[in-house]
Formats: structure tokens, C-alpha cells, sequence
């Protein structure tokens, strides 16, 4: 039952680990509906429980070659500062990843026991980390263009393309499952395997060691997260980065598996070897950092115009924040368990009263140490306490009461409050950043309506303009062939009227000479009195009213014979015509012309007509 | 979970039997406007009768499509686009029979001397129609070649639409015999056999869209 509530930190940590890291995986085919939740819970879960109990142990040993935390409490209190860091900064909305903290708890550890960190160790981890997400980039870019090559080629009707891509993403997504487990458990257990030794369970086919069992307590931890938690964030978070199609979902995912799954394949590592080749560091590496690496990969193969770059800076910066938090909360909190619960931490920081009874009774502790520890020898453990030990100056040097002790934690003290205020701007910047981003967004968003409504609006004048245009320019047409008719109407009139005066001058009989008389009377008194031309007038002053009302506004003195006649030039006809519609002479239009020219104080070198075209 | 294959093979054939059932009831369309203009009468109610069951049977299966695509959620990034395209399908079989209803319920009087053109203006625009099928079918296998289809359709369209204002242009400028209310009556007619062609150009506009889509 201790051993439970010890366990429960990882157990937290593999729960959060489910409900995040799922999404990775079967977030795209959950969040766009091609695979049902309750499928993909059940195939994630068996999965990565399989990976874990399979394939678990290569990363797990790097790990514990970084830092063998040796007591159980210890790898409680790194695990549990993995998992708060995990949970703040996931609070904060800051970049993190449970390999990382983890791993920045174990570094933790080896500070505060004086543990030495192997660099080349840590060197490999940092290196593997940066590696992932490139490695699922190259993935992701060829196993696009080859699944580019075959749809183009093929000719499979949409539905049972459907059909292959929801069974394709769901045996990838069972891979990226296993992979998940495989490369990842280790964050979740690998603090307890050193800590806790388990009695093998015998099946007669299969044998489960202790840490098979503890990467299968750890597996249900991470099953348990995924059922409970992960729909939330599959449909929420899961496809938020970027949408993708499912064939470039598939990509992903898969390009993610196959990272994971070689940094955390020991037979493929020894096949590498086998000829020749280094040995593939097997490390757990963060699948939402290598899913971020494989989209982008995509991105660039499309053309680059997409990718944000800056969510590359954000990796780079969980890279160095997450260890470094999670590494001073574990260190802290180490001491607090050390100090405060009086527990053994491992390493040179022994719990005080045990010092003393190791130097009154070595055996009585390594009774103890059995109870906790059975997997060590007797000789091992003695020689260990024998080693830790501390000496009368070694006391004094480690005990808090000392001068140069007291500046040490208060140095560390300011360094760890430093980094949260440093942390709390970065999350107060980022925020800023957020709402800045969400006002110029709603502001944009604004804007286009604003913009789009006045393109709609000034679409709308251009199309009545152009309506408009028409339709003056269709009344004017109308009104000059009206104006032509009456021209020509008018010059038969008169040329009939010219004729009648001929044949009067060769006619002597009184009585047909009364005839052509009153006949010439008639046209004359048509000519000055036209319908025609009254309707046109009419017309005239109907189509130019504004106009009219225009000059009269800058004009007050023009008469309406003036009006009319601006009328006329505006239809741009010549005097002639004009004489004619006016039934006055020619030189009468001239002079009328000539006067509006002097009303209108139009230069001699302007034309009248332009002028009133364009009044 | 998906369509076991099995099911999605149902599917697929439902998909190619409407558009086949479609494809006839335009078939019939035309066989019944010439059978009206031939004065054929058992016939065309023959073809009434057997638009009728087509479209019901349309009506029936794209029901039956819609259900599946919803039901399974399947092609869940295009099914509205697809939903849209079927239904521009089932709007060329509504539209036919409709137009030959029309001929049915008004009894158009229709001129020996345009006869030939009401007859070629239906044979075009059923031909449009029918230029358009093959590309839809083509879509769910092929989309990028559906584009390379779509010409015959725009050809069809364009050669409706002269044929059209050449019945109007012959009704309203030379034929002074007939009435005004029988030159606006045939004037519709034209107009309703021609949107055939028109709802192929909008099937054609829309597949070439989502062809497009498909590509990107």
C-alpha cells in the first residue's frame, strides 16, 4: 500500500501524460470525426500498456544512467516535481514536456544528493531532443511525397479511400500508441525502477521482472488518462496547431511513431550497431515536440508560406525552461523531504538520526535498507552506507547551520526566485501577446467588415453610375433623335413653304393663290408652334432639371430662353439644329450663344459647349 | 467506427445508381418533349409515367446516400460539398420533370416551322446534361480529371442558349401569324427546355470547384 501512495506521483504524471500525449496521436482522427473516441481510447490504450511492458526498458536505462535514484522517496519527489512543473507550466501555457521535466528532475536529484551528472549522458538526451522533431520532419516530408505519389496515381473511389485512410490512421495511430508507451514510460516509472524492486511474476510462456510491472502499473496510469481525459483535448486542443487532411495526418502520426519507437528500440539499436553504425542513443523524447517537427516538415515541402516559426523559438525555450524548473522544484523539494519528513533521498544525503545509528549499528540499517531495497546486497549496501558516511568535518560542512551553507541557499533561494519572475514575465508577455493578438484579430475582423461593406457599397455606386451613365446617356440619344426629327420636320416645312411661294408667284387664279396662302399661314404657324417642339421642351427640362437648377443657383440673372439653350448645347448640337428646334435663324443662336457666353463669364479660349458639358 | 467495405461498396453502387437514374429520366425528358412535338400521346404519357418513377426512385436513393454519409460520418472534410453536388443532380431530374409536366398540364401549340428547333434545342440541352454525368462519376474516382471534362458541357450550354434566342428572334420577328399570348407561351417552353442545360452548367461550375479543392 506504500508503495501505491509513493508510486502515486508517477501515476499522476502518467495520467497526465495520457490525457496530453494522446492527441498526438489521435487527435486529427478524432477531432475530424473519422475515428470514433471510444475506438481510439481502446486502441491507445492497449497500445501503449503494450509498448510500455515491451519495449520500455532501452529509454529507461539512459535515464537511469543520467541519475540512479536509488530511495523511493526520492523518486517520488522527482517524480511529483516532473509532474507539478508539467502542471504549471501547462497552467502558464508555457511550452512543456514530460521528458524534459523529468529529466530536469533527475538532475535535481544528483544536485542535491552530489550525485555527478554524466555529461556525456546529458549531452546525448539534449542532442536527442533537438533531434526528434528535425528527424520527424524529414519522416513526415518523405512519407508525404510518397503518399502524394499514390493518390495521385490512384484512381480509388473517394468512399474507399475513406475507408483505407480511417484503417490506416487507425493502425498508425495503434503504432504511435506503442511508441508513446515504448519511449515515454520511462518518463512516468523510470524514477521508481531504480527504487522499488518487485518479485518477477512467472507465467510459465513470459516473465514479468519488476520493472515490467511497474511499466505496466505505469501503462494503466497512461490508460486511464487517455479514457478520462483526452477527449476534451483531442477535440479541442488535438487539431489546433494545424488542420490537417487526414492523409497528412496519417504523415504525422506516423513520422512521430517511427521517432519515437527508434529512440526507444533496443534491437534496432544493436541492428545498427551490427553494422557498424553508432549505437541510436534511446532516450524519451517529447511526442507534441516531434508531432510540431513533422508538421512542419509538411509545411515546408508545401512551400514554407504557412509554418509560424515562432512556435520553433517555443520548443527551444521548453528545452531550457522545463528541465531548469523542473530540476529546481525537485532539488526543493528534496530537501523539504529530506529535512522536513526526515526521509532518505539516497546519495550523500543521508536522513541524520540514520547517520548516527549507522555509526552506532551498521547491520540495523542494512535490515532496514533489505525491507526497502531487497535487490541490493548486504555487502553493496554497507559498502554504500560505509562510503556515505559522513565524516566529523563532512558533517559540519553539510549541516544548514553553516556560514558558507546559509549563502549557498540564499544564493540558490534568489536564483530560483530570479527564474520564477523571469518565468512569470515570460507567461505575462505571452499573455499580453495573446490579447494584443485577440484585439488585433477582432480589430481586423472589424475592419474587413468595415472594408468589405464599403467595397459592397462602392460596387453598388459604381453599378448605379454605370446605370445612371446608361440611362443618360440612352435620354440624351433619345433627345437628340427627337431634336433631328424635329430639325428635319421643321427644314421640310420650310422648304415646303418655299415651294408654295414659288408656285404663288406663276399662279394668277385668286382662288387657288388664297389656297396656297392660308397653306403657307398653316406651316408657318406649325413652325412656331409645335407640339412636337413643346414636347421636346418638355422633355428637355424634365432630363436636365438638376442641371437647370444648378446654373439658376450659380446664375440668377439667366432667362429661361438662356436655359433653354444650355439645355440644348448640352445634347452637343450645333446652332444649325439649335435654329431649327428654336425655329429662330441661325445668326439668332449665334448672338444667343455669344450672350450666354458673357452670363456664363466664359474666356474666349474655353468652348462654351465643354464648359456646359462639364458644369 | 467506418463502413466495413462491404457496406461501402452499397454505398458506391447507390452513388452510380443515381446518377444512372438520373441520366435516364433526362433521356426520357427528351424522348417525351419530341414525342409531344410528334403528337405521339401514348407515348409521352408513357414518358410522364416513367419520369415520375425515375425521380421518385432518385428522390429515394439520395435520401438513402444522405443517410449513410451522416450516419457513418464519412468524407467528413468534403461532405457538404458533396451533399451540394448531389443535390445539383437530383435538381437536373426535378427540373426535367417538371418541364415535361409543363407540356403535359399547358399543351403548348407548337408551329410546324419551329418544330425542328424546339426538337434540337432539347437534344442540346439534354446533351449537356449528359456531358455532366461523366464528369460527377469521374469526381469520386478521378477529381483531377473532372476539370478536362467540363468543356463539352460549357459547348452544349452555349449552343442551348443560341438555339433558344433563335426560337425567340423566329416567334417575335417572323412569325406575324400567331397571337402574342401563344408567341409568350412558346417563348416559356423554349426557356423551360433550356434550363436543363443551364442546371448542367451549374452542376459543371460546381464540380470543377471541387475538383479544385480536391487538388489543393
Amino acid at each position: 500500500m506504500i508503495i501505491l501512495f509513493y508510486l502515486s506521483s508517477g501515476l499522476f504524471l502518467g495520467w497526465s501524460l495520457g490525457a496530453n500525449d494522446a492527441a498526438n496521436v489521435f487527435g486529427t482522427a478524432v477531432g475530424s470525426r473519422m475515428i470514433r473516441f471510444k475506438t481510439a481510447a481502446i486502441v491507445a490504450s492497449i497500445f501503449v500498456i503494450l509498448g510500455a511492458v515491451i519495449q520500455g526498458a532501452g529509454a529507461n536505462h539512459t535515464l537511469g544512467k543520467l541519475g540512479n535514484v536509488s530511495t523511493i522517496a526520492a523518486a517520488f519527489t522527482v517524480a511529483l516535481a516532473a509532474a507539478l512543473t508539467v502542471y504549471w507550466m501547462t497552467r502558464m501555457r508555457l511550452p512543456v514536456s514530460t521528458s524534459q521535466a523529468i529529466v530536469g528532475a533527475i538532475i535535481g536529484w544528483n544536485f542535491y544528493t552530489n550525485n555527478p551528472t554524466d555529461l556525456n549522458i546529458l549531452t546525448k538526451i539534449v542532442t536527442t531532443w533537438v533531434s526528434g522533431p528535425i528527424l520527424g520532419g524529414v519522416f513526415a516530408i518523405l512519407l508525404f511525397m510518397l503518399v502524394k505519389k499514390l493518390t495521385k496515381k490512384s484512381s480509388v473511389h473517394l468512399l474507399y479511400r475513406d475507408s483505407f485512410i480511417r484503417y490506416g490512421l487507425l493502425a498508425v495511430g495503434a503504432f504511435g500508441a506503442y511508441s508513446l508507451g515504448a519511449n515515454n514510460i520511462a518518463n512516468v516509472m523510470g524514477v521508481f525502477t531504480g527504487a522499488i524492486d518487485l518479485p518477477v511474476i512467472d507465467l510459465g510462456i513470459v516473465q514479468f521482472s519488476s520493472t515490467q510491472q511497474l511499466f505496466f502499473i505505469g501503462g494503466i496510469a497512461i490508460a486511464i488518462g487517455i479514457v478520462t481525459y483526452s477527449k476534451h483535448i483531442m477535440e479541442t486542443v488535438g487539431n489546433s496547431l494545424m488542420p490537417l487532411t487526414p492523409e497528412a495526418a496519417i504523415v504525422v502520426v506516423l513520422s512521430q511513431a517511427l521517432v519515437l519507437f527508434i529512440f526507444s528500440s533496443q534491437g534496432l539499436s544493436n541492428a545498427i550497431q551490427s553494422i557498424g553504425l553508432p549505437a541510436i542513443p534511446l532516450v524519451p523524447v517529447s511526442s507534441s515536440q516531434v508531432v510540431i517537427g513533422s508538421i512542419i516538415g509538411i509545411g515546408l515541402y508545401k512551400g514554407g508560406k504557412e509554418i509560424k516559426y515562432n512556435i520553433l523559438g517555443s520548443i527551444s525555450l521548453g528545452w531550457v525552461a522545463t528541465p531548469v524548473v523542473a530540476g529546481i522544484i525537485a532539488f526543493f523539494m528534496l530537501f523539504f523531504v529530506n529535512n522536513v519528513f526526515q526521509k532518505d533521498v539516497g546519495g550523500d544525503r543521508k536522513i541524520h538520526s540514520s547517520v548516527e545509528v549507522k555509526h552506532n549499528n551498521i547491520e540495523d540499517i542494512t535490515d532496514v535498507n533489505d525491507t526497502l531495497l531487497p535487490n541490493y546486497s548486504t555487502e553493496k549496501q554497507s559498502e554504500n552506507i560505509t562510503d556515505s558516511i559522513p565524516t566529523k568535518n563532512e558533517q559540519r560542512d553539510n549541516s544548514f547551520g553553516g556560514f558558507s551553507t546559509i549563502y549557498l541557499w540564499i544564493g540558490i533561494s534568489i536564483l530560483f526566485m530570479v527564474i520564477l519572475w523571469l518565468l512569470y514575465y515570460l507567461w505575462l508577455k505571452s499573455k499580453e501577446k495573446r490579447l494584443d493578438e485577440h484585439k488585433l484579430k477582432s480589430l481586423e475582423q472589424k475592419y474587413q467588415i468595415k472594408i468589405e461593406s464599403l467595397e459592397k457599397s462602392l460596387k453598388d455606386k459604381i453599378h448605379r453610375h454605370d446605370d445612371l451613365g446608361k440611362e443618360l446617356k440612352f435620354r440624351q440619344s433619345e433627345m437628340v433623335t427627337m431634336a433631328m426629327s424635329i430639325i428635319r420636320k421643321n427644314e421640310f416645312l420650310n422648304s415646303l413653304k418655299d415651294e408654295i411661294v414659288k408656285i404663288k408667284a406663276n399662279i394668277r387664279d385668286q382662288e387657288i393663290r388664297l389656297g396656297l396662302n392660308k397653306l403657307s399661314l398653316m406651316i408657318t404657324q406649325d413652325l412656331s408652334i409645335d407640339r412636337d417642339r413643346e414636347k421636346f421642351q418638355m422633355h428637355i427640362n424634365e432630363q436636365n432639371s438638376n442641371f437647370i437648377h444648378q446654373l439658376t443657383e450659380s446664375f440668377p440673372s439667366m432667362t429661361d430662353n438662356e436655359k433653354r439653350l444650355a439645355s440644348l448645347l448640352r445634347l452637343n448640337l450645333s446652332s444649325k439644329e439649335i435654329a431649327s428646334i428654336l425655329n429662330i435663324s441661325p445668326k439668332s443662336v449665334e448672338m444667343n450663344r455669344y450672350r450666354l457666353r458673357k452670363k456664363l463669364k466664359v474666356d474666349t479660349k474655353t468652348s462654351l459647349n465643354d464648359f456646359i458639358r462639364n458644369f | 467506427m467506418s463502413l466495413l467495405f462491404k457496406n461501402v461498396k452499397q454505398l458506391v453502387f447507390d452513388i452510380d445508381n443515381f446518377i444512372d437514374t438520373v441520366e435516364q429520366g433526362v433521356l426520357v425528358f427528351k424522348e417525351g418533349v419530341i414525342n409531344y412535338i410528334n403528337g405521339e400521346k401514348a407515348s409521352f404519357a408513357d414518358k410522364i409515367e416513367r419520369i415520375d418513377r425515375l425521380e421518385a426512385t432518385a428522390d429515394k436513393l439520395q435520401r438513402k446516400i444522405d443517410d449513410e454519409f451522416y450516419s457513418h460520418s464519412l468524407l467528413p472534410q468534403n461532405v457538404s460539398d458533396i451533399e451540394g453536388m448531389i443535390d445539383k443532380i437530383d435538381e437536373i431530374i426535378d427540373i426535367a420533370k417538371d418541364n415535361l409536366y409543363q407540356f403535359d398540364d399547358e399543351l403548348p401549340f407548337i408551329p410546324k416551322e419551329l418544330v425542328n428547333d424546339y426538337i434540337r434545342l432539347a437534344d442540346t440541352s439534354v446533351e449537356a446534361a449528359l456531358s455532366v454525368f461523366p464528369a460527377a462519376r469521374t469526381f469520386f474516382r478521378e477529381p483531377l480529371k473532372v476539370k478536362e471534362m467540363l468543356a463539352k458541357v460549357y459547348f452544349y450550354e452555349k449552343e442551348a442558349d443560341k438555339i433558344s434566342r433563335n426560337i425567340k428572334r423566329k416567334l417575335f420577328h417572323d412569325m406575324k401569324d400567331l397571337r402574342l399570348s401563344q408567341k409568350i407561351h412558346l417563348r416559356y417552353f423554349a426557356l423551360h427546355i433550356e434550363t436543363v442545360s443551364d442546371k448542367a452548367e451549374s452542376l459543371a461550375d460546381m464540380l470543377s470547384i471541387l475538383a479544385l479543392k480536391m487538388s489543393i
